[in-house]
């Protein structure tokens, strides 16, 4: 039961992060002025490279020789083949995932509320938590479905950051990926039922939250 | 209170720019779409920004591209009223008023309760904006702004969605409203509505003012060719000067006698219940091609050597396609346009 357990905790813990950075960035790419395509790009980035890119570049960038990796190092810190390790990796995977459907949910609203807003006198600040994010309301909460989704199947990005530590890192996809090399296609087929079911509960938790969330609070 | 204008922007199609000043009154901005009428409110709210310009209020400035001043929306107050009302889809209809306002929690909460009574909505302060009707709604709005800490009112075409019968109505209402403001400024592209709500008119055609006057001096005379049309002058034709007292309406086929024939004439225009079956001047024949009944009288489109004008006529008169009819062309009530 470990990796189910592991694949929990580390989506949870991934989209805990994807959540708060997802909405950051959308909000702070909707009110960019200029290098608004850069921007997105750069955060796009990990849905369109091959996991395994994605996760050679946190390697590359978070590993023990790089000086990121070298100044954890001074704390005692390593976090290559670590249960953090995982979470990062989940977290950046699923990042665009969260970032994109929440930057839709805020450019589909009626510029005309914001302006409406604005003009009776409300902050930036006020608008944003009273009416930005409750009217974004149903994208936020796909978007965090959808960013838990993918953090728990995450495969590629993982092993090459986290590797396949039982215990510790092990997740269901690295258990599969580990059982079909042992040659136990049996354990396999049992951890990808697992897996389809988990993804498969999730999206219709999602459906039907998305279509009880209606339009208002 | 004085609110003085001059802005200028750069549109797609072409530059906004325009300059007029309103005191205490209410001021109407006649345009058709896309004419530059609701960007002018924008620009006034803060909405959006002129590329150059000055907007002052009672000596306040709220924009000066020259000294670099451009207050904030939120700083401008200026009470603006959409088209599609904005009202905020996620609170009611009395969290949507209590957001806009201003005072301690006890000013608030009797702000509120003043302007839900005086828009008649109480009973509906728990209700959501997707559930109320368009004409519930604009209310809504009006109360959202009244409540707020708004000095002067900004409104963009506020009652083009409501059906006849519910516009008339609030137009009386609205009426009401704009007495508790010093000046407002309402957008339009319906003649009716702003001869009946607004005390000054400016014409806006493509960017430009095109005419400023009273309501009465804009309707009884319009100035310009867009004003004409504007207000509802339903017959137009291409003319030109052949003599001191005469003219030629090339899209009627008429000789026309009429006073002050300016040298450039271009254009003339005669409303269609300005037309009269008393003999005189410009006295002609044309045939009934048309009868169109409306509401309360007919249009009639009547031709004479393949050309036609419309007559607006009342009811009482029977009418066939094929008569012979006399109409003059009053001297008197002929608008030229150089």
């Amino acid at each position: 039961m470990e990796p189910l357990l592991i694949t929990l905790k580390t989506a949870a813990a991934a989209t805990l992060i994807t959540f708060f950075a997802g909405i950051f960035l959308a909000r702070f790419v909707c009110n960019l002025k200029r290098g608004k395509t850069l921007v997105d790009a750069v955060i796009m980035l990990p849905l369109v490279l091959p996991p395994t890119v994605a996760g050679f570049f946190l390697l590359v960038t978070l590993g023990k020789r790089s000086p990121i990796g070298k100044l954890l190092l001074q704390f005692d810190v390593t976090l290559v083949f670590t249960w953090q390790a995982a979470v990062i990796a989940a977290a950046v995977i699923s990042l665009p995932l969260m970032y994109r459907t929440t930057r839709a949910a805020f450019e589909q609203l009626d510029p005309n509320i914001i302006y409406a807003a604005r003009t009776l006198g409300a902050s930036e600040r006020k608008i944003f938590w009273r009416i930005v994010l409750p009217n974004a309301r149903a994208g936020i909460l796909a978007g965090t479905v959808l960013s838990f989704t993918r953090a728990a199947g995450e495969f590629g990005a993982t092993i090459m950051f986290a590797g396949n530590v039982p215990g510790v890192t092990q997740t269901m996809s690295t258990a599969i990926y580990a059982a079909v090399q042992a040659n136990d296609y049996d354990l396999a087929c049992k951890w990808a039922i697992m897996l389809a079911t988990l993804s498969l509960t999730f999206i219709f938790a999602l459906n039907t939250a998305v279509r009880k969330s209606g339009r208002h609070g | 209170m004085k609110l003085d204008v001059r802005v200028k922007k750069n549109l797609r199609d072409f530059v906004l720019d325009v300059e007029f000043c309103v005191r205490d009154e209410i001021f109407a901005l006649l345009g058709a779409s896309g004419s530059g009428k609701s960007m002018t409110l924008k620009l006034i709210a803060g909405i959006e920004t002129p590329d150059e310009g000055r907007i002052t209020l009672d000596g306040r400035t709220l924009f000066d591209s020259e000294r670099g001043i451009n207050l904030s929306p939120q700083s401008r107050r200026a009470g603006f009223l959409f088209q599609n009302y904005a009202l905020f889809p996620n609170m009611t209809v009395a969290e949507n008023i209590l957001f806009a306002a201003v005072g301690s929690r006890d000013e608030k909460l009797s702000r509120l309760r003043e302007n839900l009574s005086r828009f008649k909505l109480n009973g509906l302060e728990d209700v959501f904006p997707d559930k109320l009707s368009g004409g519930q709604a604009q209310r809504v709005a009006f109360a959202r702004v009244l409540a707020s800490h708004a000095e002067f009112l900004l409104l963009d075409e506020p009652l083009s969605a409501l059906d006849n019968f519910l516009r008339r109505r609030l137009e009386l209402e609205l009426a009401e409203v704009f007495k508790s403001y010093g000046a407002a400024i309402l957008v339009s592209h319906d003649g009716g509505e702003v001869f009946r709500l607004a005390e000054r008119i400016a014409v806006i055609n493509a960017g430009k003012v095109d005419a400023v006057g009273s309501a009465k001096e804009i309707f009884t005379r319009p100035p310009t060719l867009t004003a004409a049309r504007l207000t509802g002058c339903r017959n137009i034709s291409a003319a030109r000067k052949i003599a001191d007292d005469k003219l030629f309406a090339d899209d009627w086929g008429l000789t026309l006698t009429a006073k002050k024939i300016p040298d450039g004439l271009k254009f003339v225009g005669i409303r269609a219940d300005s037309l009269s079956t008393d003999a005189g001047e410009n006295f002609f024949t044309f045939e009934v091609a048309a009868v169109v009944e409306d509401v309360d009288a007919f249009d009639v489109i009547v031709r004479r050597a393949g050309k036609q004008l419309i007559w607006r006529v009342n009811k009482s008169r029977r009418l066939n396609v094929g008569d012979e009819i006399n109409l003059r062309v009053p001297c008197d009530k002929i608008f030229l346009f150089g």
